[in-house]
């Protein structure tokens, strides 16, 4: 490497690699240290293995963060398509209204799910005064609760990658099935559906990923009943203050996100994605 | 003539209140290669979307062997068409992207198999069949979006300017081979171009378009020879161009005047009258510089104003009078001694060799 890229990277990378190092490395470098234990070992680890509550809530979260991704991609994709199809403008407002929710903090929107699930909530009102149940529903303090919450705060990090895409798509391929034959379930299973992969791909990983590590959503709207990783950690640290336990928690969580986006970087190659 | 495959019948397309196809007739024979060539603009590739079915008609119909395709969407015309940048399915291979038309209509393995090895036989891209697009050059992308539009033997392959990015040399001899495919495979070919070369060099019959409007349908000799106006006579071609005022009508020659003093013998065409303005056109090939006059119609004396040597063609501009200057072109033979600017010669333009345009 010559000077000149050598410099050109420490100025423009330089910032960033600084504070990830200062903010994020150094002390995940003594979460490690601290989830060894003292004297250092593997012992906290081999502990978790055996532990069934550990066990339990690591099968939980995983199970609500698939079920939150595979409900994400199915209810983003109409919408990212719907983007490609519609004007301009059309196209501008509904990206506002998929990316309104982010500038609400995700305290206030679970609390707002809080008032629309609850018991007496307006959605159980709706139903029972449409007469399409009996008894209102328990829409909250479950597993079923909680996705309602995650599928909400965690769309548009579906429908925006797979919105991206689509756009990507040269129209002319579409053009050029159509003159070849394809009618349109074909065109869209044969060209754009393979060709919006990178995408949807991109949109599990970053919805599924997010998801492990959920913990206000689900603490919120699952309370007591659906304890997920992050609310497990939480408690170590600040009722049984078993500090060594959460940090080899999340270690472990670590380890396996690390693996997912690796396994994905391995099969399709994440520089394809933002390309 | 051999069987009309394709009518356009009064064919119009308006954006608004903007014409971009105005009343467009034109018949499409079995097995000829028909190029709709015009400036950007003039309509051509809006043209080529309304026979595919991309675009809908405003008005006027169009047949295919006698039927009308109005009601059929595009994937029902059995159309095969080559889009300016190839459109070949990045995500499959070359052996899929041939066999996607096949596939489409519900053909055999077996028969998917060997038709996909003839078409791209017919293209000289054996051999390619695990390759992806990404792994070709835009020579071979071409081949196999050729191969692709012929694989299912539609009934016209409809071609979109499918030269224009590729470099000069490789374009030339793109032209070749593609004709030599077309002539092979005898499919009728409607293809679309701004470039007056390769319309020249491809087509059996070329129809002119300008402005939305079809100016002048011919084979392409016909065209070079007798544009039917100024802008077919300047599109296609290097035309000298000028305008004069009929002074008399011969059997075997009209004179006009053109400026105050220059006379011009040319063979009649049309209805010719005395004191009508008229056009008048030779090609710079037909124009001769002499060093002398050999008493021949048509000598001038001029001044040479301008000399480009070409290798294979020499170029002048020479100046006739006060107001005429015509270009001309020869080829250029080893050791021959070149005009020079500022000298005086004297320009032969024989009678046989110029059009007459009716309206200048």
């Amino acid at each position: 490497m010559t000077g000149r890229p050598l410099r050109q990277w420490l100025v423009l990378a330089g910032p960033s690699v600084l504070l990830l190092l200062g903010v994020y490395l150094y002390p995940l470098a003594k979460l490690v240290v601290l989830s060894l234990g003292a004297p250092p070992g593997l012992a906290t680890y081999g502990r978790l293995l055996h532990n069934d509550l550990f066990l339990t809530v690591l099968v939980r979260t995983f199970r609500i963060s698939a079920v939150v991704t595979v409900i994400c991609l199915v209810a983003a994709y109409p919408v990212a398509t719907l983007l490609t199809r519609v004007s301009t403008r059309v196209a501008a407002l509904v990206t506002i209204a998929v990316l309104l929710p982010f500038w609400t903090s995700i305290l206030v929107r679970t609390y707002a799910w809080m008032v629309l699930l609850q018991h007496n909530g307006l959605v159980n009102k709706l139903l029972v005064g449409l007469g399409i149940v009996a008894n209102p529903l328990r829409l909250m303090y479950n597993e079923a609760g909680v996705t309602i919450g995650m599928v909400q705060i965690l769309l548009p990090f579906a429908i925006l990658p797979i919105y991206a895409s689509l756009q990507n798509i040269d129209e002319r391929l579409h053009l050029a099935a159509q003159i070849l034959g394809a009618g349109s379930w074909q065109r869209f299973w044969k060209v754009t559906f393979p060709l919006s992969l990178p995408g949807v791909a991109a949109a599990a990983i970053l919805v599924f990923v997010q998801g492990l590590g959920y913990f206000v959503t689900p603490a919120l709207l699952g309370g007591s009943r659906v304890i997920t990783l992050a609310m497990l950690m939480e408690s170590q640290v600040l009722e049984v203050l078993n500090w060594p336990l959460a940090s080899a928690m999340a270690m472990v969580l670590l380890v396996i996100c690390v693996g997912i986006v690796a396994s994905f970087e391995r099969v399709l190659g994440l520089e394809r994605v933002w390309r | 003539m051999s069987r009309v495959l394709v009518e356009v019948r009064h064919v119009s397309k308006r954006y608004g209140a903007v014409s971009a196809v105005d009343d467009v007739s034109l018949d499409i024979y079995e097995g000829e290669f028909l190029t709709l060539l015009g400036p950007s603009g003039s309509g051509k590739t809006t043209a080529l979307m309304l026979i595919a079915g991309f675009e809908e008609l405003t008005a006027g119909e169009i047949l295919i062997r006698g039927r009308s395709i109005a009601a059929l969407p595009p994937e029902k015309r059995d159309i095969g068409m080559v889009f300016q940048n190839y459109a070949l399915f990045p995500h499959l291979r070359v052996f899929d992207n041939v066999a996607f038309p096949l596939r489409m209509r519900g053909a055999a393995r077996s028969e998917i198999a060997q038709r996909v090895r003839e078409s791209l036989r017919a293209v000289r891209l054996e051999g390619f069949e695990q390759r992806l697009p990404r792994q070709l050059s835009g020579g071979q992308q071409q081949r196999v979006a050729l191969a692709r539009a012929l694989v299912y033997r539609p009934s016209i392959l409809l071609m979109d300017e499918p030269l224009a990015a590729l470099d000069k040399k490789l374009r030339e001899q793109m032209q070749v081979e593609l004709k030599a495919i077309q002539r092979e495979l005898g499919v009728s070919t409607l293809y679309v171009t701004h470039d007056q070369k390769e319309a020249l060099a491809l087509s059996d019959r070329i129809a002119v378009m300008k402005a939305g409007r079809l100016v002048q349908v011919g084979a392409p000799i016909d065209l070079y020879d007798r544009p039917a106006d100024r802008f077919t006579a300047e599109f296609v071609g290097e035309a000298n161009l000028i305008e004069g005022l009929v002074t008399a009508v011969g059997d075997r020659l009209v004179h006009v005047r053109v400026g105050e003093r220059l006379d011009v013998a040319a063979e009649p065409c049309g209805d010719v009258t005395v004191g009508r303005r008229v056009g008048l056109m030779i090609r710079p090939e037909a124009v001769e510089a002499r060093e002398r006059p050999e008493g021949t119609p048509n000598e001038w004396p001029g001044v040479v104003r301008e000399v480009v040597f070409l290798g294979d063609l020499v170029r002048c501009v020479v100046r006739i009078g006060d107001s005429v200057s015509l270009k001309v072109v020869r080829q250029y033979q080893k050791d021959e001694v070149t005009p020079k600017v500022g000298q005086t010669v004297t320009v032969a333009a024989p009678p046989r060799r110029w059009t007459i345009l009716p309206s200048p």
